[in-house]
Parts: C-alpha cells; structure tokens; sequence
C-alpha cells in the first residue's frame, strides 16, 4: 500500500478540519489518476465531518459522542454510462480501487440516453457560515451548560432530556472540466424536553452560531411550558382552530418540498402536478428557496457543482417555478437553477433552503385573537397519508394547550390529525414573523408562526 | 484489525478508562435503482473506521475515527476517555454493568450467493426487465425497482478481554408500480414497501423473488385501484397481510419495549414507553392466542435482527415478549438489565456503523405462528377487510395510538374476496389492537420481514430489524379513519 497523498495531521485528529488545498490534493489525485483511465469525465467530491453531540435524559448526561469522517466520491463517464463509487480510505491504492469500482459500474449498464457532459468552471457567491466559537465548544463546555440545565430542571422537580450538539464540515467539489468549488460551514443544536409528571413541554435551537442561544434560557422557558400542560383533559377530536408554533409549522410544511422538484412532476408523484400557476394557496402564502438567506445555512452549489439559485416557488398562494437539474432543465426546456442531487440518481434535484414569507402577527397575538382553538408546540411522527392531496397525518407533542378567549386557559390530551397540506395553506389567518425553526421531521427552514382555521384532528390518544 | 482494537483499549486504560469496548468495522454498499426503464442510482461504496467507547469517572464517553493509524486511533481513544470526564460533570450516578463473560469468536452469517460477485450486469438485467414488464401495463406513469448488498465486518474487543468478528451479508429487493389519474395517486409495491425484502441473505434473496411474474400484478393493482371502491369507515374485522402486520409489530410492540425509551433516556426525540416497569409481568398485552419473542438467534431465520453476538459482546439470544397475551420482558443491555431484575444483558445492543455508538434495538421481534390456515381464515370471516402491504405509518411517542394506511384493500363477504377497496386505513390503541387478535395463520403463511429503515438515537442511526408475521385477524377494529374528515 502506497502511502496517502495527504497527511492526516496529529493536530486534526479530534476535532479539527483538514484545510482546504489538502481537500484540493485529493481532488487533484484522483483527477491525475484518471487520466491514465478510458474515463472520459470525472467528478470527485471530498466531504469531512468533525461533529460531537451530548445527550442527556434523567438529569444528567448518558450519551457523549464524538466523530469525524473523510470520504472520497469519484463518478466517471465512459461512453454515455455513468456511475458513482465512494471510500473513505485515501491512501493512493484505495483511490485506485475506487476508480476502478467506479469505471466497472459504470461499464456494466446500458448507454444512459442523453447524458450530458458534466460542467465547466462556475463562479459562485460567497457565504459565510463557519464561526470559530461553534467550532472551538468543547465536551466540557457541553457539559457544563448541559448540567445548568439539569441542575435548574432539578429545583422545578422536573426532569429534563435533550442534546447539545456542536460540529463543522466541508465540501470539495472538483471535476476534469475545471470546476471546482469548496465550501464549509459549523453547526450547533440544542434541544431540551422538560417532563412534569406526566406532562411534557419542548424547544429546539440551531444554528451555525452557537452564541445565538442560551441553552439555560430555553430550559428556563421549556419548564414553564411543561408546568402549564399538567392536569391535561380530554376533548373531543373535530375541526379546530390551531395556532402552530413555527418547528411545527416546520415539520408539516418540510414534507412539501420535493414538490417543488421537476423531476417529481415529469414522474407525476407531485402533488402540484396540474396545478402550477393556479391560486393553490392562500394569497397570505409565498415560498422562495434561498441559500443564501441569512438564517440559511448550507453549500451555494449543487450535486454536480451548479452555483444554487434563488427560486421564488410560490408567490401568493400561486406555484410559480420549480427547481431544475442540469437533466430536468435540458428535458423541460428550462435554465437549470442549481438544485441537482449528485448523479446518478432517480430524483434529480429539490429545494433544499426553503423561505417562508412571514407575518406582522406573533404567537401572544394569535392567541390573544382566538375565540376557541388550540395551542401547538411540537407535532410528531408525521406520514403523507395521500400524495396528491397532500394529507399528512401525525401527532402532537409536548405541549397542546386550549386557548378560550384569548388566552390559553388548559393543555388537552395529544390528538391525532390528518389534514390536506394544501387545504391548510388555503385556511392561514395569521402570521408571524418567519424565523430558522427546528424540529425532528423535517430539515431545517425559515418558516413563521401560523393561525389556522378547520386543522383536522381525528383522533385523540391516552395522555 | 486486532492490532488497532489492543492499542485504543489500551491508551484509554492508560487515560483512566475502568471499561472499553471498542469497533472496527469495514461496511461494502452496492445500490441498484431503474426508473421508467433507465438506470438510476449506481453506485457502490466502503467504509472503514473505529469507535471506542469507555467508561470514565463512572460516565460513558465514546469517540470515532476513520484515521487507522497508530496515532490516529490512540488519539480516537483519548478524545473518548476525556469526553467520559466530561460526562461525568453531569452525572446523578455511577453507570453500572451486568457481568458478561469475555468470548473470542468468529462468524459469519449464512448465504449461498455472494452478490458483490453476481455480475452487475445480471442484477441490472433483472431489474430493467421487471421495470418493462410493469410498464406494459396501461396507466402505469411510474415505475422503480431496486436492489441494495451490504457485506459488514466487525471486529470487537473489550476491556473484558472479549475479541468477535463478525461478517454479515445483507440483501435487500423490491418493485414498485404507481399510476397518476385524474386527483389520484396510487402505487403498488412487491413483495413490500421500504424497497422490497431485506434479509441477511446472499443473492438467493432475489431469486427466491420472482419479481418477473409479479410485476405485471402490481402494476394492473396500481392501474386497477383507481377505480376501486373507497375503504368504508367503520368499526370492523381486519384481516393483515404479514408484511403490514410486521410493521405494527414493528411500532406497537417493538418500540415500546425498548428498556431505554421506558427509562426515559429517548423522552427527547423518539419518544418513551406505555409499558413502565410495573406492567412487566401484570399487562394482559394481548389476547391468549398471541405469543411474540425478540430473537436475534440464526435458528429463528435469517433477519436483519440476526447475529451471533450484540455491539456490546453479548451473545443473540432468544426473549418472551408477549406469552399467551402477558407483557414478559424488554429488550436491555449491560447497563439496564439490572433494573428489570435480570442478571444478564438481554443482547441487543447494535450500531449502525464504526462512527455510532451501540444503542439498545430491535433484533427479530416477531409474532410467533398461529393455526389456522390462510384459506380457513378468509372462509371463516363473514364480514370483514384485508389490507395489504404499507403505506403510511405513524404512532404516538408512547406508543398508545397508531394509524396506518396499506397500499391496497379487500371487501370480505360470505368467507370470499368480493371487491378491491382503495385508501384503506386502520387504527386504534395498542393494547385494545392486540387483545382483539383472534386469528393467526400457521407457520406456512409465516415470513421474516426485513424492515430496514428504523430510525433511532441522537444523531440518528438507521437499523435494519426483522418481523416474522402470518396473516392475523383482529375484530372491533376503527377502519377508514385517514379518509375521513369528519
């Protein structure tokens, strides 16, 4: 075995990234390699993780983890046949073994009709979401805030559960025509659920900053919340008026994105198919896809290197456009938007960096403007019950609570709904400003408070 | 492979490390996809790397790496016994293990062909002619067909003295028909959703298939569904198939039986558990006729829940679940064994890969065979609704009320299929579900389903599990409630 066109460096070796020409070499590797090869394109992706993430339940922490990860992912085209092979071994024999995966693969299907040639050098927007403090948390850093939180959940007799995550990536994109692009970005999460009995309440942060939130601040709030939704009642399951706070705005709204695809559409699974350019929505209701929205986070380039687009999707409650492949585009006569997955695959491209428009509202204001309705914090487990009609059916979580008159005035038992994503855009009375919201079913967007009139609940469980 | 396992359990002893345990695994991946009669995903990849996990200050630390070498994995181990300090900043208690003994063991799961020496031309072969054959079919707008090998090696050591490698090699198989009229959506899907069948199995998996006699039937249920009748609401008799019935195993039972979402240690993100620890034992969990056991044993078949030893070193072993309708047991580890008063780790500690910590997860929860007959079943059933294989599913973070929606639906009438119905859908109560169970087909009926998407633990791991099911019955059943929108 030949030894690695780069060194691991003992300094890297916890938590840090390697730097970005070293990301280079390898690219540079294994494009040099290839030219010896029958490959007539080539594409190489280099992709590092250095994540940690702190888990904690009962009070005290039970999970400490850390990682980090390299892995080298090389696509060749010969003769209008394309495939893709990936390691994480980068020695040079290992890059040699996967070219050669890669090139076999790529040999042994049918010629791909109209494959086209990858792209040539692109110029992209600089964006800026690698923040030295993010990096720099360590596990006793984690620790410590961690056990603020517990030690606070302790004097309310609560108990508290969450994670405080903290982590950096990058991303190398390199092919033979001269493309290349590099990108990197910290992330930091921390989210707390505070029991009370049997109640429980729950919030979530993110961000690439992990100076914008007070994880002690949250625990303070969530407490609160979980105090409030003891003594929970049951009512009966019907149509109701909700306001959903943003993370479940989140993670109902999430499951539209690969709507937006122009792939999902030519293959008739989209639930805009026959609907692009008629009022849909409520007119209170418009959609951008923008990485480069300041509380977006991500690479300003796609799967094969395309600088990412702003894409208004949907501009008063009209789907306006879709996000286009370099394929999807070519087949659909349309400009691609930088929106492709890495090839090949079946799905061709999605919005990933959606952008709700916001409201004048707030939470306090919805509620206080609602005769009878309910309060959510959190949905959970949310499945599309039918694809065309958009119905999503699901949980909520950790908090519904009744508002009567304009004030919350009980929690309720959690209620099954199964309601139209469509027809719930259409029935939006208020909004609130939108912000970077974060739950567990969806990815992360910008998306605002909602007040919504007839949300659907079917059922209703045992707590 | 040793040599990097001795020298990360012994720089993390040297660290201050009282317990370590610790993972190489070596993960081969190939994944064939076809749509509409091309090639969509191609692609294969490896990974290879270690995690350590230690015990430190009575605290748990673990740390990954994919940089084998000497100083790369003495460095992983460090960073684990100092981030096992750093959880000790935040105990309440010490962790405490149940004993294990130390095993040096070799195995390697059973198959007769080896997919990564199939020809990929004869898998992609297989898959475009499957996709042409559903694609005859008149009003099919869709179709997709898939195949995905995995071969998985693990070394293990720990601090105990154990050291186990295991190899698996997975296979997994599946096709799929969707049609797109009018306002309607529907799909069909063979031999399940989730991407077919998943086993740890060799290619003898697909052939075992025989996807080119059943593609043009999926593909006529697509086209055919669209002018079915709508699944009626009602309270009624139910009848799943086994691949449905695997999946509400999957969620009403195998859930919430995991002893760290009952000890609240998943309340965060998936959720706890309706079976606290006083219902072990007292809970009549289902009717009498119901009998389920969590087996990781080869002797139960080949599953994705099968191994010889856990992530954690303990041997796969065999557990009552439900006996004769009573709750018997949880699935543990070393760590919570003791709290439902065993002296031992029930086995079912499993990671997803080298970089993930081994948390507690299904192995084969399965519902053990019953005595009727398929035929016998339907011809018995005078008034009833057969629902087959998934498409939505969804269920409370304590795991009390479900929902579930199927792909396709029959009208029962007189003991005989009389009409196909569409959007068929059921739920209820976990408890109430499965104390209504009064039939369950013999063990001819009876398939290990591979259910190979669980997703679990913080960050998310993907697990493989395995369900065996028959087709069973159940009566006073809420049907048709996703429809409705009353």
């Amino acid at each position: 075995m030949k030894s690695a066109p780069t060194s691991k460096k003992a300094s890297a070796l916890a938590s840090e990234l390697l730097p970005e020409r070293e990301l280079r070499r390898i690219a540079d590797t294994v494009l040099h390699l290839l030219k010896s090869t029958a490959a007539e394109d080539t594409e190489v992706h280099v992709d590092e993780v250095a994540n940690a993430l702190t888990r904690f339940a009962n009070n005290a922490i039970h999970q400490n983890v850390a990682e980090h990860g390299l892995t080298v992912s090389i696509r060749t085209v010969v003769d209008s046949r394309t495939a893709r092979a990936t390691t994480n071994r980068i020695d040079e024999d290992s890059l040699r073994a996967t070219i050669e995966a890669s090139l076999s693969l790529a040999h042994s299907q049918p010629k791909v009709p109209n494959l086209l040639p990858m792209p040539g050098k692109q110029r992209y927007r600089t964006v800026n979401r690698f923040v030295k403090q993010t990096a720099a948390l360590s596990a006793e850093d984690r620790a410590r805030a961690v056990r603020r939180a517990c030690d606070l959940a302790v004097k309310k007799g609560q108990v508290a559960a969450g994670i405080f995550s903290n982590g950096q990536s990058q991303s190398a994109l390199a092919n033979s025509r001269g493309l290349f692009a590099a990108y990197r970005e910290t992330h930091s999460g921390f989210s707390i659920t505070m029991q009370e009995g049997s109640a429980a309440s729950w919030a979530k942060a993110n961000s690439a900053d992990v100076r914008t939130f007070d994880p002690l601040k949250l625990a303070a709030r969530v407490g609160e919340k979980a105090h409030l939704a003891l003594n929970a009642h049951e009512l009966a399951p019907g149509h109701y008026t909700v306001i959903l706070e943003p993370a479940a705005v989140l993670d109902l709204v999430g499951f539209l994105f690969y709507d937006f695809a122009a792939t999902a559409l030519a293959d008739k699974r989209s639930c805009l198919n026959e609907r692009m350019g008629k009022q849909l929505f409520g007119q209170n209701i418009s959609i951008t896809d923008d990485v480069y929205h300041p509380l977006q986070q991500g690479a300003p380039f796609d799967g094969e290197g395309l600088p990412r687009q702003r894409v208004v999707l949907v501009d008063r409650g009209i789907p306006k456009n879709l996000v286009y492949s370099r394929a999807a585009a070519k087949a659909a006569h349309k400009q691609p938007t930088g929106h492709g997955f890495a090839l090949p695959n079946e799905y061709g491209e999605a919005p990933m960096n959606l952008v709700f428009g916001g409201g004048d509202s707030s939470v306090d204001r919805m509620v206080a403007s609602t005769e009878r309705g309910l309060l959510v914090t959190r949905l959970w487990y949310i499945r599309e019950v039918d694809p065309y009609e958009k119905v999503m059916t699901g949980m909520t979580r950790d908090g519904l609570f009744l508002v009567e008159n304009g004030r919350v005035t009980g929690a309720v038992r959690n209620f099954r709904f199964n309601q139209s994503l469509i027809e719930m855009l259409k029935n939006v009375e208020l909004l609130g400003p939108a912000i970077r919201a974060t739950g567990e079913e969806a990815f992360e967007m910008v998306v605002p408070a909602m007040k919504v009139r007839d949300f659907h609940f079917s059922e209703v469980t045992k707590f | 492979m040793w040599d990097l396992c001795t020298n990360a359990l012994d720089t993390a002893r040297l660290r201050g490390a009282a317990y370590g345990d610790v993972r190489v695994m070596h993960l081969r991946q190939r994944d064939l996809t076809t749509k509409n009669g091309q090639v969509g995903t191609l692609s294969q990849s490896e990974s290879i790397g270690l995690g350590i996990r230690v015990l430190a200050n009575g605290a748990w630390g673990f740390a990954s790496t994919d940089r084998l070498t000497r100083e790369g994995v003495a460095a992983c181990a460090a960073q684990a016994v100092s981030i096992a300090k750093a959880s000790a900043l935040a105990k309440r208690s010490e962790v405490v293990l149940a004993p294990e003994e130390a095993y040096v063991d070799s195995w390697q799961s059973p198959f007769r062909k080896d997919p990564f020496e199939i020809p990929l031309e004869t898998q992609l072969a297989l898959l475009l002619a499957a996709d042409a054959e559903m694609r005859r079919v008149k009003g099919v707008t869709l179709t997709e067909t898939d195949m995905q090998f995995r071969k998985i090696d693990s070394w293990f050591a720990s601090t105990i003295g154990s050291r186990i490698h295991q190899r698996k090699v997975i296979s997994g198989c599946g096709i799929a028909a969707t049609s797109f009229q009018g306002e309607e959506i529907q799909k069909r899907s063979y031999p399940n959703s989730f991407g077919g069948q998943h086993a740890l199995q060799g290619y003898e998996l697909v052939d075992s298939l025989d996807l080119m006699r059943n593609a043009p039937i999926i593909a006529e249920e697509a086209a055919a569904l669209h002018s079915a009748s709508q699944c009626p609401e009602k309270i009624g008799t139910l009848i799943l198939g086994a691949s449905q019935l695997g999946l509400q195993i999957h969620e009403s039972i195998g859930h919430p039986i995991e002893l760290d979402r009952v000890l609240g240690q998943e309340a965060n993100f998936a959720g706890t558990s309706f079976l606290t620890l006083d219902q072990l034992n007292k809970l009549n969990f289902a009717s009498s006729i119901v009998n389920v056991v969590a087996d990781a044993r080869l002797d139960h078949g080949q599953g994705l829940g099968t191994f010889a030893y856990d992530d954690e070193g303990v041997p796969g072993q065999c557990t009552d679940i439900i006996k004769a309708g009573k709750f018997r047991g949880y699935l543990s580890n070393r760590e919570t064994a003791h709290l439902v008063g065993l002296d031992r780790s029930s086995g079912t500690m499993r990671t997803e890969s080298w970089n993930r910590l081994p948390i507690i997860r299904m192995t084969n929860v399965s519902l053990l065979p019953g005595t009727w007959d398929y035929d016998d079943l339907l011809a018995d059933t005078n008034d009833g609704i057969l629902m087959e294989t998934n498409r939505s599913w969804s269920i409370d973070d304590r795991r009390y009320q479900f929902q579930f929606s199927t792909e396709i639906g029959w009208e029962i009438k007189g003991g005989k299929k009389v009409r196909m119905l569409k959007n068929p859908s059921y739920s209820g109560i976990t408890t109430e579900f499965w104390n209504s169970c009064d039939a369950i087909c013999k063990l001819g009926h009876w398939t290990l389903w591979g259910t190979p998407n669980c997703g679990k633990g913080q960050p998310m791991q993907t697990m493989g599990t395995g369900h065996g099911a028959s087709p069973a019955r159940f009566r006073n059943v809420r049907i048709g409630t996703a429809f409705s929108n009353q």
